[in-house]
C-alpha cells in the first residue's frame, strides 16, 4: 500500500510549527500504525533530516505513552484501539491521513507530534489515592468486595491515561480522566474515608491546569481506546455535588 | 575480591528478622536530612520511593517517560504471586519458596528467595489498601488461578492488567508524597552516568530529553530500578524504550554485572510478522490454564488447523509432561516449542510458530466463560493478526521476555559499589536461572516495599557520608564523560540509523545467543558484536542536534550501550558451559533433550568486572549454598 501523510511539524514550543507532508511506500497491512511511521523516520534519517518526533512505548496499548490525532480523530478510527494497536489493514491503498498532536492548552506542544501530559500527575497528586503507608495494612481478604463492585472499580481504574479524552474535547476538559480514578477509588471500601475531600481537590486540580469544563457531549468516550463510560462523570459529578452539600 | 552476599546467619525462616532487628536505623527526626536518588519509576522504584517517602527521606525520583506511570511494569499481564493459601489447596511460604529455588533451577540464593516470599504475603494486603481492584469471587473474597509451573492457585490479578493496576497504585502512593514534598519528581530526565566519591555512589548525571541539558544530582545513596535488557534482542516484549543504559553505565563505574547469560523466552507471544516490526507481543501465560498447544503430526502440514482431524494433532506438552501439561515452566514449553519447529511440525507462514487451541475450553466452558477470563487477549490478538481466537486457534512462538541476570547485589539489595543499591528486575537476586510466571511483579514490590526501607535505613545509619555538593571534580568528570560521549555520537554523520544497526545486533543475538547456545555460534557472536560496534562508531546517523528532544539520539547512544552489553552477554553464556533454566547449552542436555546441569562446577554466581570496552572482563563467582533444598534435575514429568 502507498498512504499520504500530511505531518504537524514543529521544532519546539516555540515554534510555529507546520504541515509537511510525506508518503509511505510499500506500506504491509500487517504493520502497526507506529511502524509504518518507523520506516517513514527510516528515510529520513537517512537523508540527515529529522524524524518525526512522536511518543510510545510498550506498543500494546496499555502505558498510554503514545496518541497524537489520526485525520481528527484520537487514536484513528479504530474504537477502542490505541495508535500503537491500530494497524495497517484497516487502511486502503492511496488513503490520505492528517497527523496532529493533542491539542490543548494544558497539553504544550513539545515537538511534532508530542505534548506534555504532566498536568494529569498533578491531578493524580490532588487526591488520586489512598492514604495508606506502606506497612500497616490488613490482611487483604479481611474487607469484602462484591464481584460486581470490584468489576465496576476495574472498568474505571482501566483509564491508561493517554489524553485522547481531552484531544476529543472541544472544551480541552480532563473530565474523564478525573472521575474514572475518582469512581474507581469512591467505589472501593478503602476509598471511603477521603471520598469527599478527594473530589473538591482533583477537581479543583484539574481546573487549575488549564483543563475545560464538561458540556457533556461524549467525544471522549467515543474515542477512548480503554472504553472508559461517560456514567464515570456523572459519578464525579454526583460525588461533587454530595462533597460540597456535605461541607 | 571475594563477593560477600551477607546472608544472614540462623535457620531460614528467621533470616529476614533477625536481620530486620540487627539493622541499623535512621531517627525519623534525621531521615529529612538525607537524600536518596531512585531512578526508574516501574513497580520497584515507584514503591521504592513512596515507601522511603513516607518514612521521611527526601526522594529524588527520575525516569525517562513522560510520567511514572508509563514504566513498563505497567504491560505485565498475568498476576502477582503470593503465598496466602487463601484457597486451602496446600500453598504455604516454604512451598512458594520452594517453587521458585526449584522453577530458577538452583541457581538462586536460598536466603533471599525465602524473604521474597515471606514478603509476598504482605505485598498483597499493601495493594489492596491502596485500592487495587483484584478480581473478586461472588462472595467478596479475592480470587486466584494457577499459573505457569505452580500446582498451587496462588496468583492474584486483575483482569489481564495486573502490572498496570499494581503500577498504578505504586504511582499514586508515589503522588501523594510528591504533592507532600518528600518526593521530587524529575520525568523525561535519562541517567547517563554514576557518580562516585569516596568509593561510594554519590549522584548521577542525567539528560534532561527535552531541553537536552545535562544535568547534576548528588545525594547519600542511589538505586537503580531500571528494569532489565531485553531489547539487547532488539525484538522483545519489552516496551521499545526500555534499556540496560543505566545499568551498564553503572557497571563501568565498578558495578559487578551477575548472570546476564540468563534470559527468559516467554513461549506465548505473537510471532513476527515481517521486517518492520518493531515488538513482540506477549499473550499472557495464563492462556495455557485453559489453551492446548498442539502442532499437526505431519511435517510442512499447511491446512487450516480447523480441518486437521484430532488423531493428526500432536499435543507434544500433554504427551511429553503428562502430570504439567501445558503449565510446565516458561523455559520448558519455549524450548518444546523450538524443537517441534526445527523438526518441520512448526504453523504459519513462517514455520514458526505452533497453534494454542481454546476449541475444547469453549465447548467446555462456554464462549462466556471464555470471554471472561480471556476476552481483553482474545481482543488485542484479533487486532494484531486479524484472526479471531474463538474461531481458530492462536498462533504463538516464544520471545524473549525477561532477564533474571542484572547487578550483582548482597543480600541488602547493595551492589559491591558502597551506596549503590539495585532493586527489581535491573538486579540479579531472586530468579536465578528462569523466573516462574507472576513473581516479576511480586520481587518489584517487595524489594521497593519491605526490603529497601530497612537495607538503606541500615546503609546510611552505618556508612560514613561525607557532605558534598555538585561542584565536586567526580561530577564535573562524570559530566565531561557524558557529553564528550554525545558529541561522539553526533560526529559521526554516517549513512546507518540506529535501528539498523539495533536490528542486525538483535538477529546476531537471536540467533547464536538466543533460546539454544552452542560454542561455536557464541564464538561466532563474540566476533560479530565488536564488528558491529565499530561499524556503529564509523557509520550512525543522528540527525539533529542535543538541545531539545532527540529522540534518534537517546536511541543512539542505547543501541551503542547495548553493542557493548551483547559481548559480555554471549561472553557469560560461553563461559557457563552448563544448561539451567533459560540457559540452554546444546552441548550439556540429557538424552531426552531436557537441560543438564553441571552443580559441580556451576553452582555459583558469575559476577563479571568491566576492564574497558573490548578487554576482557574480569570474572568473581560467589558459591552457592543450599541448607535447605537440596538441588535436583527439573522434572516436570
Amino acid at each position: 500500500m502507498r498512504i499520504h501523510l500530511t505531518v504537524w511539524r514543529q521544532s519546539g514550543p516555540k515554534d510555529a510549527g507546520r504541515f509537511i507532508t510525506y508518503t509511505a511506500e510499500d506500506v504491509s497491512p500487517d504493520q502497526s500504525f507506529l511502524e509504518m511511521l518507523d520506516v517513514v523516520n527510516e528515510q529520513l534519517i537517512k537523508k540527515g533530516e529529522e524524524p518525526i518526533a512522536f511518543d510510545s512505548d510498550c506498543r500494546e496499548g496499555i502505558c498510554g505513552t503514545c496518541g497524537f490525532m489520526v485525520s481528527g480523530i484520537p487514536h484513528g478510527p479504530e474504537p477502542g484501539t490505541t495508535v500503537c494497536q491500530l494497524h495497517m489493514r484497516k487502511f486502503k491503498d492511496g488513503d490520505s491521513l492528517t497527523l496532529e498532536p493533542w491539542r490543548a492548552e494544558a497539553f504544550p506542544v513539545i515537538k511534532d507530534l508530542v505534548v506534555d501530559r504532566s498536568a494529569f500527575d498533578k491531578i493524580i497528586q490532588a487526591g488520586g489515592y489512598t492514604s495508606v503507608n506502606t506497612g500497616g495494612a490488613r490482611d487483604a481478604n479481611a474487607i469484602l468486595i462484591g464481584k460486581s463492585i470490584a468489576d465496576a472499580a476495574m472498568d474505571s481504574a482501566a483509564c491508561i491515561g493517554c489524553g485522547a479524552c481531552v484531544a476529543a474535547c472541544k472544551n480541552a476538559s480532563a473530565a474523564l480522566f478525573t472521575s474514572a480514578k475518582i469512581t474507581h477509588l469512591s467505589l472501593l471500601p478503602q476509598g471511603q474515608v477521603e471520598r469527599t475531600t478527594r473530589v473538591v481537590n482533583m477537581v479543583a486540580a484539574m481546573d487549575d491546569a488549564g483543563f475545560g469544563s464538561c458540556s457533556n457531549e461524549g467525544e471522549c468516550e467515543a474515542v477512548c481506546p480503554k472504553g472508559i463510560s461517560l456514567k464515570n462523570i456523572a459519578t464525579m459529578n454526583r460525588e461533587y455535588w454530595k462533597a460540597m452539600l456535605a461541607d | 575480591m571475594t563477593l560477600d552476599s551477607k546472608i544472614p546467619s540462623g535457620p531460614l525462616a528467621q533470616k529476614w528478622d533477625n536481620h530486620k532487628f540487627a539493622s541499623k536505623l535512621v531517627n525519623p527526626a534525621n531521615r529529612r536530612k538525607h537524600t536518596v536518588i531512585i531512578v526508574g519509576t516501574g513497580l520497584a522504584g515507584a514503591s521504592a520511593a513512596s515507601s522511603l517517602g513516607e518514612l521521611g527521606y527526601n526522594v529524588l525520583s527520575f525516569c525517562i517517560h513522560d510520567s511514572p506511570r508509563r514504566a513498563h511494569s505497567i504491560a505485565a499481564q498475568g498476576g502477582i504471586n503470593a503465598a496466602k493459601n487463601y484457597q486451602n489447596d496446600g500453598d504455604s511460604i516454604y512451598r512458594l519458596f520452594y517453587d521458585t529455588i526449584k522453577g530458577g533451577d538452583y541457581r538462586a540464593r536460598e536466603a533471599n528467595v525465602y524473604r521474597l516470599a515471606q514478603s509476598s504475603v504482605s505485598i498483597i494486603d499493601q495493594c489492596v489498601a491502596q485500592g487495587v481492584p483484584f478480581a473478586r469471587e461472588y462472595g467478596g473474597q479475592l480470587d486466584n488461578r494457577s499459573f505457569g509451573g505452580a500446582q498451587v492457585s496462588r496468583t492474584f490479578y486483575a483482569r489481564g492488567q495486573t502490572g498496570q493496576q499494581l503500577l498504578l497504585g505504586a504511582y499514586q502512593s508515589m503522588q501523594r508524597q510528591v504533592a507532600k514534598g518528600t518526593v521530587k519528581q524529575f520525568a523525561q530526565r535519562e541517567m547517563l552516568d554514576l557518580v562516585l566519591i569516596n568509593g561510594q555512589a554519590r549522584g548521577i548525571i542525567v539528560r534532561n530529553l527535552i531541553t537536552g541539558a545535562i544535568e547534576r544530582y548528588v545525594a547519600d545513596a542511589v538505586c537503580l530500578a531500571t528494569g532489565g535488557y531485553g531489547t539487547v534482542y532488539y525484538l522483545s516484549t519489552n516496551a521499545v524504550n526500555s534499556n540496560v543504559t543505566a545499568a551498564w553505565r553503572a557497571h563501568k563505574r565498578g558495578a559487578f554485572f551477575a548472570n546476564p547469560c540468563f534470559t527468559q523466552i516467554h513461549p506465548t507471544c505473537i510471532p513476527v510478522s515481517g521486517e518492520h516490526q518493531s515488538k513482540l507481543t506477549l499473550m499472557s501465560e495464563s492462556l495455557r490454564n485453559d489453551g492446548r498447544v498442539w502442532v499437526p503430526k505431519n511435517k510442512g502440514d499447511k491446512r487450516h488447523p480447523n480441518d486437521i482431524p484430532e488423531s493428526e494433532r500432536d499435543y507434544y506438552l500433554e504427551r511429553k509432561y503428562p502430570s504439567f501439561g501445558n503449565l510446565v515452566p516458561r523455559d520448558v514449553a519455549s524450548r518444546n516449542a523450538k524443537l517441534v519447529c526445527d523438526d518441520g511440525h512448526g504453523v504459519g507462514e513462517s514455520g514458526l510458530a505452533v497453534y494454542l487451541d481454546f476449541k475444547n475450553a469453549i465447548d467446555r466452558l462456554g464462549h462466556d466463560v471464555v470471554a471472561g477470563r480471556y476476552g481483553n487477549l482474545f481482543e488485542m490478538y484479533e487486532k494484531i493478526t486479524g484472526e479471531n481466537p474463538y474461531n481458530e486457534p492462536m498462533r504463538m512462538y516464544p520471545a524473549i521476555h525477561y532477564t533474571m541476570g542484572g547487578l550483582w547485589v548482597d543480600y541488602n539489595l547493595m551492589s559491591n559499589v558502597q551506596g549503590l543499591h539495585v532493586l527489581g528486575e535491573a538486579n540479579f537476586s531472586d530468579h536465578g536461572a528462569n523466573r516462574l510466571g507472576a513473581s516479576a511483579l511480586m520481587q518489584g514490590l517487595a524489594d521497593g516495599y519491605f526490603v529497601i526501607p530497612y537495607t538503606l535505613a541500615h546503609y546510611i545509619a552505618g556508612a560514613s557520608i561525607e557532605k558534598v555538593t555538585t561542584d565536586h571534580d567526580a561530577f564535573k568528570e562524570a559530566e565531561d564523560n557524558v557529553q564528550s560521549r554525545i558529541n561522539k555520537l553526533l560526529a559521526v554523520k554516517g549513512s546507518k540509523t540506529p535501528r539498523q544497526l539495533h536490528r542486525e545486533l538483535g538477529r546476531v543475538m537471536w540467533d547464536d545467543v538466543g533460546m539454544a547456545r552452542n560454542e561455536k555460534g557464541l564464538k561466532n557472536a563474540l566476533a560479530q558484536i565488536p564488528k558491529l560496534r565499530d561499524e556503529f562508531w564509523q557509520n550512525v546517523s543522528i540527525p539533529g542536534d542535543q538541545n531539545n528532544l532527540n529522540k534518534n539520539l537517546e536511541y543512539a547512544g542505547r543501541v551503542a550501550d547495548y553493542l557493548e552489553f551483547a559481548e559480555l552477554l554471549a561472553l557469560d553464556a560461553l563461559t557457563r558451559t552448563e544448561s539451567c533454566g533459560g540457559h540452554f547449552r546444546e552441548e550439556s542436555q540429557t538424552p531426552d533433550q531436557e537441560a543438564r546441569r553441571d552443580d559441580e562446577h556451576f553452582t555459583h554466581v558469575s559476577a563479571w568486572e568491566f576492564k574497558g570496552v573490548g578487554t576482557a572482563p574480569t570474572l568473581h563467582k560467589e558459591p552457592l549454598v543450599f541448607e535447605e533444598v537440596h538441588p535436583s534435575q527439573r522434572s516436570y514429568k
